[in-house]
Formats: C-alpha cells, structure tokens, sequence
C-alpha cells in the first residue's frame, strides 16, 4: 500500500513540477524552441525534466553520491536511516550511492549501445533501400536469419564467445538490435526512395552519402526516432535479463540492470528495495516516451492539442 | 489472390534460405563457444582421459564441416538425430514442450491481443486525455520492468495469498480448465510484457491517420469519432498493426526463457539454454530452426493478411 | 584381521574404526523439528524443489554432477557402502568387508537384495557396476578413483579388488555417490537404465523438469524409505524456490539465498536446517605463476581478506571462518588450534615488502557457476585488499563454460569443494603433486612425503600429527585461499521430520532425505 500512496504523492508532485519547468524553458530558450516549449504537453515538460534531472546527476555522480560506489560502509541490508538514506545492499554498500552511479553506467552504456545500433543500422538500411538489387537481397536475407534467432539466447551466445567486458557487452546487444533497426530503415527509406525528388536528385549528380544524409534521412526520422526511444530502454532489460542468465556487467561497476537483478528476491517477502532501480528505470522510460511521442505528434501534423 | 499466391511461393522459399542461415549461423556459434559436449557433461570433473574417451564416444572427434553435413543430410531426411546428451530423440524430447511453448504463446496472446488493441483504439479516440495518459505510462511502466521481476511481483500478489500457483507442474491427462488455472500467472506475465509495445503501435497507427484528408472529411461530415476510429482509421492502420502482432507473437513463442525459468514451465527456451550450456548442438540447432521457423511463418503471415487487408496493395502487386 | 562389526568397516588395530563421529557438526535442531520427533511413519507425497538440474541429465552413473542428480540417484539405487549420518561407514549392498593388508579389499556381497526388475543382486551386478568407471574407454568422472585398482574379481559371494599400493581409507572411496549398483549384462550396466535397489522405483522423469517415484515395496531395509512417493522438481530460480515452499507446493528446498534466509524464519511457514560440514569455497592461485609463485605474495593475499565478514555477508552467518584449510570441522584429524588468519592490512603490507613489492595488482576470475555469491565474494576481497594496497581487479566470466575456460585456466579464480569424509581423499584430490583436481599446480616436498606416508601409518596420534602437519603446510604455503565453509542450507515445510542427527557428508542429509526422512 506505501507504494501506492507514494506513486500518487509523486505524480501530483510532478505536474506543477512540470508546469513550472515549461514556462521556465519557455522564458529561457531562444525564440523558435521556446515556441515548441510553450506549446507542449505537460507530459513531455515532464519528460525533458526527468531526462535533465538523470543527465545532471550521471553527470555529477561522484558530487552527489554520498558513498564511494564500491566501498562496503556497512552490513548487509541495513535498513534506511539518516546515514544511509536507502539502507545498503548485500555487501553493505551505500544503495543510494549504488543507484546515482548507476545512473551513469546504466544511461552511459544504453546510450552508446542504442546510438551505436542506429547509426549502423539506419545507415545500412538506407543503403540496402537506395542501392537494391543483390546487396540489398544479400543483406536484407542475412538480417532477417539473425532475427529469426531470438535476441537474448544470440546475446548469450555471442557474450559466451566474446567475453563479458563493457566493450563486448555494447558491441553485442548493439549489433543484435542493429538488425532490427535496419529493417525499420530499410523499409522506410524504400518508401522514400521511390520519390520524384529523389530522383531529382540522382540526376543532379548527387553522391549515396549526399542522398541519404540530406534527403532521405530527414524523411526517415520519425519512426527512427519512436524506435530510438524503445530500444534505448529496452537496453536496460537486455543487461537485466542477461545477468538473470549469468551474464551482464562487471562487477562491482552499479547498473540498475543487475541491481534489480541482486536484489529480486527480496520482493518475495514484499521488501521494496529491487523497486528502487525497477522505478528508475521505468521512471527513465516512461520519460524517454513521452518526449518520443511529442515529437512523433508533431510530425503527424495533427494540429488538435488535449 | 493469384499475386498473394505467387508471393506465398516466393517467401516460402526465402524462408528456407533463411532457415539454413539460421542454421549455419548458430552451429558456427555453437563451434566457437569454448569446450565441447565432453567438457561441458564432465565439468569440473573433467579429465584428459576421460574427455578424450567421452570424445570418441560422442562421435566429436569429426571436423566441424562433416559434423554439420551429418546434421544437415539428417534433417533433410526428417531425422533431427539424437541429444548426444541424454541419447534420446531429439524429436521426443522436443515435442512435448514444443506443444508447452506453444500453448503458453496462445494463453498470453489469447489476453494480450484484444487487451491491446481495445487500449490502443481507445487511447486514441482520447488522445492525449487521462486515459490516454495513464494508460500509456502503465504500459511502458510494465515493459521496464525485466520480465522475471514482473513475476516475482505477480508471484508476490497473487500466488502468495493463495489465488494461484507459482509453479506451473502439467500432468500429459490435464483437463484443458486446470491447465488454464495453473499457466495463469506466466501467462500473464508475458500479456504485461508484450501489451505496450501493441498498444502504443495500435495508437500510433491510427493517430498517424487522423490526418489524413479522408479522415477530415469524415469528421466535417460530422461522423462520431468513434465511428470514424473504428470504421476509417482502424481498417487502413491494420498492416502496422498486424506486422506488430505477428513480432509479438514470435517473440512469446522464441523468447520467453526467463519467464519459463521462473515458473519452472517445461517449454523450449529453456530447453535450449540448456543444451547451449551443454553445447548440445544437435537440440540446439533443432530448436533454433523451429523458432526461426515460427519467426518466418508469422511474418508471412503478417504480410500476407496486410496485403489481404489493403486492397491497394492487392492491385498494384 | 577380520571385521567383527560391519558397522565399523576395517577395525585394523583402531586406527581406522570407521570414522569418529563429525562431533563438531552436531546439529541443534530447532524445537519443532523436536516436537515433531517420534518414530518415523510411513506416508506421504514427499514434493522436493532443487535448484539443480538440467535437460541434458542423464541416467548414466559416471556423469552425475549435480545435486538433482545425486538425490535422485540416492533416492533409486543402493550403494555397497553407506556413509552413515555420523560419517561412519556401514554396510548396504555390502555387508562387511576387510582386508588383511590394505591392498587386497574384500566386499562381501548381502544377499535376498533385489533390483525393482525383480532380479536378484549379484556378485556380477557389483562388478559391473564397478568397471563402467574403470578402464581406458570409460567416461566416468571418478575414473580416477580406480586408477590404482589393478584387479576386480569375484570369489563366491564377495567381490575381491586389488590395490597396487595399500590404502586403509579405500571403503570411503567406495562411498562415492556415483557407485550405485544396478544390473549387468555380460559385464557391463546398461546406462540409460533407471533400475536399482534403492528406496523408490521411477515412475517417470523428464530430465531438468521433474521425476516421480513410487516406494519400492520390496525395499530390504525395513526402517527406511518412508514416503509413499517421491517428486523431485528441478526449480533453478531462488526465488521461485522460496515461493514454491511459502506456498506449500514443495516440502523441501536447497540453497536458500543467504539474504532471504532471516525473513524466511521470520515468516514461520517453513523450518531451516543449516548443516555445518566439510564444504568450503576457495580461491586457488597458479602457483606457477608469478607473482603467485611466491609464497609471500600469497600470504599477503590470505592477509588481506575478512574471513568473518565473507560469513557474515556471502553466507548470511550460516557457515564457519576456515584457515586456508580444506580439512573441515567433520573431519576426524581436524587442526582446530592452528594460528587463525585474521584480517590484517598492515600484516598483508609486510609480505609485500618480503616478496620485493609497494603494490600489487592482480585479476581475480569470478562467476557464480564456482559457488553461489562467488562475485560477491570477489566484489569483497577486492575491497578489503586494497586497504592493504593489494588491487585485485575483479574479472567476472561467463557461468556457461566456466571450468573450461577459467578454472585451472585462469591464474586465480574462485571455486568450491563439496569436502570429503577422510583427510586422505581431499588431499590426494586436490592438494598432491599432479592429482587432477590440483587447482593450484601446487607441490611441496615436505607435504607429498606425508601424504604417503600416512597412509600406512598405524598409530592414531602419529597419524594425527601427519595430517595436521600436513594441514599447517596447506594454510600457510599452500596456494589456495580457503576462507569460508559454507553450511548446507536448506528450507523444509513444518511437517517434515528428520532424524536427531543430520549427515555433515554432502548436501541434504548426504543426498538421503529420500530414504531417511519422513512425515511428523
């Protein structure tokens, strides 16, 4: 029930949280965004604040934690108290220091990993779509073996061969989903290409990468960009999912992922701490959409606002 | 309807194609994983005369290219060979939990496909409202959750005060109700984890049409817009919507390990986690084959009901 | 030199009456397990929740790895020997057995047993249930333990086996859980077979999921074997475990994860048993390998690690600080009074400076396949360690391949030992010069002299002093850092009863819940 009650505490905070924030981006940023600011849905205002409010503290993380992130302060599981404000986890280290540090490893490697998966992923799909013909048959078969393979058994797969380091980890989980990001590009591009201007523009001389960057890209965003906004959180669940199998990050490196993942069992006896990391990261999530879908809108040219 | 037969042939085809690149790949993934079947099965107690004996019993003493070609003359056959592991037949061993999988994949969609979609068309015909809102962040709330902790916590409500069991134990003489009760809660689980994705693409979908001249011309006619979501956008937002069912649908049937895992229900993830660890190769390109074919066949299924579903589509193909 | 009393196996002048009773291990049950004492009923759906099992088990008796394996085989075959519940050897499908010379051991085979088949057990059964172990083209995991056997033969009733070097401990070998009998054919068992002449008959199994069996009515140990059917469920998720036995679905659990094992009491659904014994965790350094070949180095390390804070936080309390000593409190010849270890950075420093060194850096190879909360282990060395300016880089490799690729691969890792019931057997597995399980390449003169001699030595205080000696050597030169030993931990439903004492040799009452245990 604590839960519940705090849930609706923190969303009635929120709102005039996220009134206020917009009308101050509104006041604050230059003419044109402060337009789109002023416009926005309290949603999205809230989504902006809490991806601000995550990058502030990834940013600043060794300022803010009070603990160091892997030094044992304490026993295991101390309850929360005036030293540590969210108690300790099994080793007895700090969990609040633990979830700020998290931050930046978790939003750091979900980061490098979606944006990594994109810009392969986007590129060779554009490619396929602008080139056609055997390349695109070739790459486009090959794509579609690799997802027919279930994600996580191919991550563990390739994580088995390769080792588990960061590096390894973001390659991985990167190149899996880069596979279906290619077929998102792919197919909106082949949509794109077949367009009078960029036909125009062939016979105007222009090179593939002038093509791709210029015109088709711009016209491919929206749905990229939706994607993007999945994807960048699934990333988490991937390295969740991956540690539930013995995989994941190196410890005593702190990532919600595997801090949820440590922590589960405890939810069995209704103990809320693996709720902590779980929340930050829907937290993220939630976030992270409601921004993607404010964009999305704007891009479907629905005029009407709720 | 000849055009959708010809691309029937034509996808069948390719989906063979990708099935023996399916195979290739995870074999030679399988390859590179370090030990063997002998090292794996001796474990710590391994050694080099014991794995070596344990080898030539095994048959893995063949080059990796005329053990695939072995494999692969015997699939073609029908013969998915025999676990190295437990020397049963593959077959055997895999279709009792094929049928697992699958009834497990059908219970969730059986919930989580009309859950979504009646979400998603009414979050659309009240876009940005409470409802849309709240509906919205309790989805993505739920798919951020990783998949065993949602059970956890669903074990944690509803199995704890008694209301259903947490372990899923399926006798082959159950009557179908039993079995319903008993998947509940992995069933569940997985209708948590896959209703976002569909709702929010229902959403999208239909919200990407609202735009469109032909809807503003059903609203100036000054149609409900309920009727205009249901009887306008919906029908023209169904090849989105279907391509995200069927990847749904693929997904609970390939990629459910962790949810089987927890509720201990004898379905094929978890089969093949097993012989990966083990580097049973043979059950695990068997089952890799039946998940991309799973894969292959939703998505041409997909395809072929959006082609159905447009008849723009129809004509110019 | 006969044995009067087939309870106490070889009785050679006292030295080796069976095994003294593991005293320390004595267990203090909790009140309702004494409430619930009284004679063993029969009854019962006995519904047991592992956190073991995998579809690739088998029925093979030389492959059996885990603990699914082990109580299910416990649960359907016999044995010749049994190692009783205060680590003493008696009879099963053995009944007495003796040797005049410690070479030549006699097994004198019990008769009117019979396997579920119906068919009576042999002398010929015996043996070939003892050859699928031995020989070139065998694949058992304990080939090794019959690399010194060079003859197995039978004379009227008994099995004869011939050593090639005397062995006083040999009946404790033969203790193995993988030695169940089961039928031969022309000298060989037939692996794939479920038949035995355990407690309880298969009734059906599905290797990594589940197994029932029924009681064996024709079962020849009258006091035994106590549940109408047994179910072994393989449940690999801790928590599902702890669900399953809160919500009544299983009557028995293993491995409860230390952190849940408080709340888990607090709740009053279930009963724990926590079992001292002879496990423990290490982490075995290459001594061939620099630094680790300097015994200062190693000492440094054993320096710089809080044994009391690994029981603490990576047991939850429910194990014991150990020395550097894989010779556990179970064990007959246990060195209780060696100088304890203490956490001591300024100690830790000093072997630096002795072994020429300001810092040291090493990686530690990690997965929680070596034991459970093996990461976390390391996660906590490394944070003691550099307190005494040692940096231990914490490497945390795949579970999947893990005694492949890391263990006795990697310079310094983590692993575990389920211990063993006799000083011999642990040290000639793991501590010899060459033995195969030798993870840390170790070999010191002094100790493998010993070792030998031990083994033919007849007085029981010389002998005691050897293997203490032995285990000195081990703790402070020895390559292996052994800090914890570990309790079994197990979670029972408040009906389930069990004898006063509870076997210290393996997990769950020596895999024997099945055939021990019984319904309050």
């Amino acid at each position: 029930m604590g839960v519940l009650w705090f849930l609706v505490l923190a969303i009635a905070c929120s709102i005039p949280l996220s009134y206020v924030f917009r009308a101050a981006m509104a006041q604050v940023l230059p003419h044109d965004m402060a337009i789109a600011a002023r416009d926005m849905p309290l949603t999205a205002a809230f989504g902006i604040l809490v991806i601000a409010v995550y990058i502030f503290i990834a940013t600043f993380a060794p300022l803010l934690a009070p603990y160091a992130e892997r030094t044992v302060v304490g026993t295991s599981f101390q309850p929360w108290d005036s030293t540590h404000l969210l108690g300790t986890d099994r080793l007895g280290r700090d969990m609040l220091s633990r979830l700020i540090y998290g931050a930046r490893n978790t939003v750091g490697i979900a980061f490098a990993t979606t944006a990594l998966a994109f810009v392969v992923g986007s590129l060779l799909g554009i490619w396929a779509a602008l080139r056609g013909g055997w390349l695109d048959q070739g790459l486009s078969r090959f794509v579609d073996a690799l997802m027919a393979i279930p994600s996580l058994i191919f991550s563990l797969l390739l994580l088995t061969i390769f080792g588990t380091s960061v590096l390894t980890l973001i390659l991985v989980i990167a190149a899996v989903d880069a596979t279906r990001v290619y077929r998102i590009a792919r197919s909106v591009a082949q949509g794109v290409v077949v367009m009078d201007y960029i036909e125009a523009a062939r016979l105007r001389g222009e090179g593939n990468w002038y093509l791709i960057r210029r015109e088709i890209l711009p016209n491919a965003l929206a749905p990229l960009v939706a994607e993007f906004g999945l994807r960048f959180c699934f990333v988490f669940l991937t390295i969740s999912s991956l540690s539930f199998l013995g995989l994941g990050i190196q410890p005593p490196m702190a990532d919600w992922g595997s801090m949820v993942r440590d922590n589960a069992t405890l939810i069995t006896f209704g103990d809320v701490t693996p709720l902590l990391p779980a929340g930050a990261i829907a937290l993220l999530t939630v976030a992270v959409n409601f921004v993607v879908d404010w964009q999305l809108y704007r891009a479907s040219g629905l005029k009407e606002q709720g | 309807m000849n055009a959708v037969l010809v691309m029937i042939a034509q996808r069948l085809a390719l989906g063979v194609l990708t099935l023996f690149v399916v195979s290739v790949v995870i074999f030679g993934a399988t390859e590179l994983l370090p030990g063997d079947l002998a090292s794996a099965l001796l474990g710590q107690a391994a050694t080099p005369e014991t794995l070596a004996a344990l080898r030539t019993q095994l048959g893995l003493n063949d080059p990796a290219p005329v053990r695939y070609w072995n494999w692969a003359t015997g699939v073609l056959q029908g013969d998915f060979g025999v676990s190295l592991a437990t020397r049963r037949p593959i077959a055997d061993m895999l279709s009792a939990r094929l049928g697992n999988t699958i009834f497990l994949a059908l219970y969730a969609a059986a919930i989580a496909v009309p859950l979504s979609l009646v979400l998603g068309v009414l979050a659309a015909l009240w876009r940005n409202s409470l409802f849309d809102r709240v509906a919205n962040a309790g989805a993505l709330s739920a798919i951020s959750f990783p998949e065993f902790f949602v059970a956890y916590i669903l074990i944690f409500l509803l199995s704890q005060s008694g209301f259903f069991p947490s372990l899923v134990r399926l006798t082959p003489d159950m009557e179908l109700s039993d079995k319903l009760y008993v998947t509940f809660l992995p069933a569940l689980t997985l209708t948590l984890v896959v209703t976002a994705h569909m709702m929010r693409m229902t959403r999208a979908a239909i919200i990407n049409l609202l735009a469109s001249p032909y809807i503003e011309m059903a609203r100036l006619k000054g149609l409900s817009p309920l009727r205009i979501v249901l009887r306008h956008a919906l029908p023209n937002a169904l090849a989105p919507i279907i391509n995200v069912i069927a990847i749904n649908l693929a997904y609970l049937i390939t990629g459910v390990v962790v949810v089987e895992v927890v509720f201990v229900y004898p379905g094929l993830g978890q089969l093949m986690v097993d012989s990966v660890a083990k580097r049973d190769i043979a059950v695990v390109q068997a089952i890799a084959l039946i998940f991309a074919s799973a894969y292959v066949l939703l998505n041409l299924t997909a395809d072929v009901l959006s082609t159905l579903t447009n008849p723009r589509l129809m004509r110019r193909k | 030199m006969k044995n009067s009393s087939n309870r106490h196996g070889l009785t050679r002048r006292g030295l080796l009456k069976g095994a003294t009773a593991l005293g320390a291990a004595g267990l203090i049950l909790p009140a309702s397990y004494r409430d619930a004492r009284a004679e063993p009923k029969k009854g019962g759906t006995f519904r047991i929740g592992l956190g073991h099992g995998n579809s690739t088990d088998s029925y093979d008796p030389g492959l059996w790895d885990n603990l699914y394996a082990q109580v299910f085989a416990a649960a359907r075959h016999n044995q010749l020997i049994e190692v009783d519940s205060d680590g003493q050897l008696i009879g099963e499908i053995a009944e007495s057995w003796e040797s005049d010379d410690g070479k030549t051991w006699v097994f004198h085979i019990r008769q009117g047993v019979t396997f579920h088949s119906g068919k009576d057990v042999t002398v010929e059964d015996v043996i070939a249930s003892l050859n699928h172990h031995r020989g070139d083209d065998a694949t058992s995991a304990i080939k090794q333990f019959f690399d010194p056997v060079t003859e197995i033969r039978a004379d009227g009733q008994s099995v004869v086996v011939t050593l090639d070097a005397p062995n006083g401990d040999f009946p404790y070998l033969m203790s193995d859980y993988h030695l169940a009998i089961m039928p031969g054919s022309d000298g060989k068992i037939d692996p794939t077979s479920s038949d035995g002449c355990g407690p309880y008959i298969v009734e059906s199994y599905e290797p990594g999921v589940q197994a029932t069996l029924n009681r064996n009515p024709d079962y020849w140990k009258s006091h035994r074997g106590h549940f109408d059917r047994v179910e072994i469920l393989a449940i690999l998720d801790s928590a599902a475990r702890l669900n399953a036995l809160m919500t009544g679905q299983v009557d028995l659990i293993d491995q409860i994860d230390p952190a849940t094992i408080g709340m888990l009491e607090s709740r009053g659904v279930a009963n724990i048993l926590s079992i001292p014994g002879n496990a423990h965790y290490v982490f075995p350094m290459d001594s061939r390998a620099a630094p680790f070949s300097d015994n200062n180095v190693r000492l440094a390390l054993k320096y710089a690690i809080d044994r009391q804070q690994m029981v603490d936080t990576i047991l939850g309390g429910h194990g014991a600080v150990s020395n550097d000593n894989p010779i556990g409190p179970a064990n007959r010849y246990f060195y209780a009074d060696m100088e304890p270890k203490e956490f001591d950075p300024d100690r830790a420093r000093f072997y630096l400076r002795e072994a020429g060194m300001d810092s040291l850096s090493v990686d530690l190879h990690v997965a929680d396949a070596a034991f459970s909360g093996a990461v976390d282990a390391g996660a906590l060395f490394a944070e003691t360690a550099a307190q005494a300016g040692i940096n231990i880089n914490l490497v945390r490799e795949p579970n999947d391949g893990y005694w492949d690729n890391v263990w006795m691969q990697k310079p310094f890792v983590a692993s575990y030992w389920g211990g063993r019931a006799v000083e011999d057997h642990m040290f000639t597995t793991g501590y010899a010069a060459g033995a195969s399980w030798n993870d840390s390449f170790w070999e010191h003169e002094r100790f493998n002299e010993l070792l030998v001699k031990a083994r033919s030595e007849f007085n029981e205080d010389l002998r005691r002093e050897m293997y203490q000696e032995m285990q000195r050597i081990v703790s402070f030169e020895g390559s292996v850092i052994i800090p914890m030993n570990n309790n079994y931990v197990m979670g029972t439903a408040k009906n389930v009863a069990t004898p006063e004492q509870i076997s210290a040799n393996w997990n769950l009452d020596g895999f024997r819940c099945v055939e021990r245990w019984w319904f309050a």
